[in-house]
C-alpha cells in the first residue's frame, strides 16, 4: 500500500496544478460530468434492469418485485428497498467476505437519495392491507470501478425502476396470486438524480474519476427531484467545506442534475 | 425507534414545538468533560433525552499492525447503541446504520485532529449511546470532541453538531424524535465554528434550494450555540470549582 501511496500522491499534485489552470485531468470542466450511458433491460429475467456507464465506471442494476409481508406499523404501504455491492472483480483492492464501512455508506447513500424523494409510490403497491404488499428491491452491483460509484449506483438504480414492469397480484385463499396479462410500468413520483462532488484542494469538481477520487480531501453527495427540491445529501472525507461551497454545491447540483434527468427521461421512453 | 402518531401537533399557531419549544431554541443539552478513570480522554452528554457517554484511548500503538500509517495517526470510532437504548431493544451487534454512522463521525473529526503529529498511532474513540432520542450522531460528535479535547491530543478545533430541519413548512433547530419520525426534513450538521468549516452533513427530506441554504444556515448557527457549551464543559473541569 506504501507505494501505491506514494504514486497517488504524486497523481494529486499533478491534478492540483491543472486545477490551478482551470484544467482536469481528462479535459473535462469542473461542472462536467463524464459521459452517461445507460442501457436497459440489460437482464430481461429481471423486472427491470439497466447497465450504466459513468466514464469507465460500470454497473449494473437488477430490479425484482414480488409480493412481500408488509412491516407491523405500515401495513397500508409496499416496500422499497435498493442495496449496493462491489464485486472482487471491480478492482483489485476489493475483497470478499462481508462489506466493509465504504461499501456499506455507499449502499446507504443510494438507497437515501432514491427512497426520500418518494420516487418509488410505495402507497400504490398493496395487494391486502396489513397482509401482504408489493416488495421492489433494487440490487445493484458495481462491475468496474473508476470513481463515484455513488452516481453511478444510482443513476442505474433510478435507470431500472423507470423501466420497471409490475405483475398485477390477487389474493386467492389468503394467498397472493399473480393475474396473467396484468403487467404494468412501475408507479413513480419523480427521477431523483444524485450528483458527487469533490473537493480538491479549493476546488470542486464534479463527478470525480478514480485518481480524483483517491486524491480530494472531502466528497459531498447532493440528490434533487424533479421539482428541483434537494432531497437527500452526504458528505465525506476527511476535509470540510464552507458554508459557501455548500451552498455552491447545491446549485451545481441541481443545474447538473437536470441534464441528466432528462437522459434518464429519455431511457424511460425508450423502453416504452 | 417509537411509533407515529398522526394527531400530534408538531408546530402550534404560536410557534411552539410539540415539546414546547420555539423553533430557534435546541433541547436543554448538558456537556460534562472527564468522568472515566482508564480512558484517557472522555465526556458525557445529555442532549434532551439522549444520554450518551464518549471515551477515548491513545494516541496509542495500532492492533492489528498492517493498519498503521507511517505518515499520520489514525482515528478510528465505534458509534454503538445499547440494546436498552431505544423502544424495541436493538440486536446488540452493529448494524449497518451504526456502521455509516461510525464513518459519518470519524470523517467529521478527522480535520479536527491533528493527525500528522502522531505516525504509526491509533486514536479510538468509543461512543456509546445510552439511551437515544433522536439527533444521537449530532450529540455523539459533540461529546467526542470534548472527549478528544479532554485527553490532551492537539486540535485545530471542536466540532459542534446539531440538527437543523423543516416541520410542519418552518425550518427549525434541533430536530428531536418525533419531529424526525413525523416532520419533513432532518439535517444533521457538524461544523467548526473557529475554523468555520462544516464537516458533517447530512439531509433526508425535500427542501427547496432556498430552505436547503436557510436549513444549513440555521444549522450552523445553532452548532456555535452548542460550541459555547462544549468550552464550558472544558472549562469547568480544568478551571472551575470542581473536585473531579
Amino acid at each position: 500500500m506504501t507505494s501505491v501511496s506514494v504514486i497517488d500522491q504524486l497523481k494529486k499534485a499533478q491534478i492540483l496544478e491543472l486545477l490551478e489552470q482551470g484544467k482536469r485531468v481528462d479535459g473535462r470542466a469542473l461542472d462536467e460530468p463524464r459521459k452517461i450511458c445507460i442501457e436497459i433491460n440489460a437482464i430481461p429475467k429481471a423486472n427491470g434492469s439497466a447497465r450504466v456507464y459513468l466514464g469507465d465506471t460500470q454497473v449494473l442494476c437488477g430490479v425484482k418485485i414480488q409480493p412481500d409481508k408488509p412491516f407491523p406499523d405500515v401495513g397500508d404501504k409496499g416496500m422499497f428497498m435498493c442495496t449496493a455491492e462491489l464485486l472482487p472483480l471491480s478492482h483489485p483492492t476489493v475483497e470478499t467476505g462481508p462489506p466493509q464501512a465504504p461499501v456499506i455508506e455507499l449502499a446507504r447513500v443510494v438507497d437515501r437519495g432514491i427512497r426520500e424523494s418518494h420516487m418509488v409510490d410505495v402507497s400504490d403497491l398493496v395487494i391486502e392491507k396489513d397482509k401482504s404488499v408489493v416488495g421492489v428491491f433494487a440490487d445493484v452491483v458495481a462491475i468496474d470501478y473508476d470513481g463515484n460509484l455513488f452516481d453511478a449506483c444510482s443513476y442505474a438504480a433510478t435507470a431500472a425502476l423507470l423501466t420497471s414492469k409490475t405483475p398485477t397480484w390477487e389474493m386467492v385463499d389468503d394467498q397472493p396470486s399473480v393475474v396473467e396479462g396484468g403487467d404494468k410500468p412501475l408507479p413513480v413520483n419523480t427521477i431523483p438524480v444524485s450528483v458527487t462532488m469533490g473537493k480538491i484542494g479549493n476546488y470542486i469538481v464534479v463527478d470525480p474519476n478514480g485518481d480524483e477520487w483517491e486524491s480530494m480531501d472531502s466528497r459531498i453527495t447532493i440528490t434533487t427531484d424533479s421539482d428541483g427540491n434537494i432531497v437527500a445529501l452526504q458528505k465525506g472525507g476527511s476535509d470540510g467545506f464552507t458554508q459557501d461551497e455548500i451552498n455552491q454545491c447545491g446549485e451545481l447540483s441541481v443545474k447538473v442534475g437536470t441534464k441528466i434527468r432528462e437522459q434518464l427521461k429519455s431511457s424511460q421512453q425508450e423502453s416504452q | 425507534m417509537g411509533g407515529r402518531d398522526a394527531t400530534m401537533v408538531l408546530l402550534d399557531e404560536n410557534g411552539i414545538r410539540c415539546d414546547g419549544r420555539k423553533i430557534d431554541e435546541p433541547r436543554k443539552i448538558m456537556i460534562k468533560a472527564g468522568g472515566l478513570k482508564n480512558a484517557d480522554g472522555s465526556a458525557y452528554i445529555e442532549f434532551g433525552d439522549n444520554k450518551i457517554l464518549v471515551g477515548v484511548f491513545g494516541p496509542r500503538d495500532v492492533h492489528p499492525k498492517h493498519m498503521s500509517n507511517t505518515d499520520t495517526g489514525i482515528l478510528r470510532v465505534r458509534y454503538h447503541m445499547e440494546p436498552f437504548s431505544v423502544g424495541e431493544r436493538k440486536r446488540p451487534a452493529p448494524s449497518r446504520r451504526e456502521i455509516e454512522i461510525s464513518k459519518v463521525i470519524k470523517e467529521a473529526l478527522e480535520p479536527a485532529v491533528m493527525l500528522e503529529k502522531f505516525p504509526r498511532t491509533a486514536v479510538d474513540v468509543f461512543i456509546e449511546v445510552l439511551q437515544a432520542d433522536g439527533g444521537t450522531r449530532c450529540a455523539a460528535l459533540t461529546a467526542a470532541s470534548v472527549a478528544l479535547a479532554d485527553a490532551g491530543i492537539p486540535m485545530r478545533d471542536m466540532v459542534a453538531a446539531i440538527a437543523s430541519g423543516k416541520v410542519a413548512d418552518t425550518i427549525i433547530l434541533d430536530v428531536n424524535n418525533e419531529e424526525d419520525q413525523a416532520g419533513q426534513a432532518d439535517m444533521p450538521v457538524g461544523y467548526m465554528p473557529s475554523l468555520k468549516k462544516i464537516t458533517l452533513l447530512q439531509l433526508d427530506g425535500v427542501l427547496t434550494p432556498e430552505e436547503y441554504k436557510k436549513c444549513v444556515d440555521v444549522g450552523v448557527k445553532g452548532c456555535e450555540i452548542v460550541y459555547e457549551l462544549q468550552k464550558k464543559a472544558l472549562h469547568d473541569k480544568y478551571f472551575g470549582n470542581r473536585k473531579d
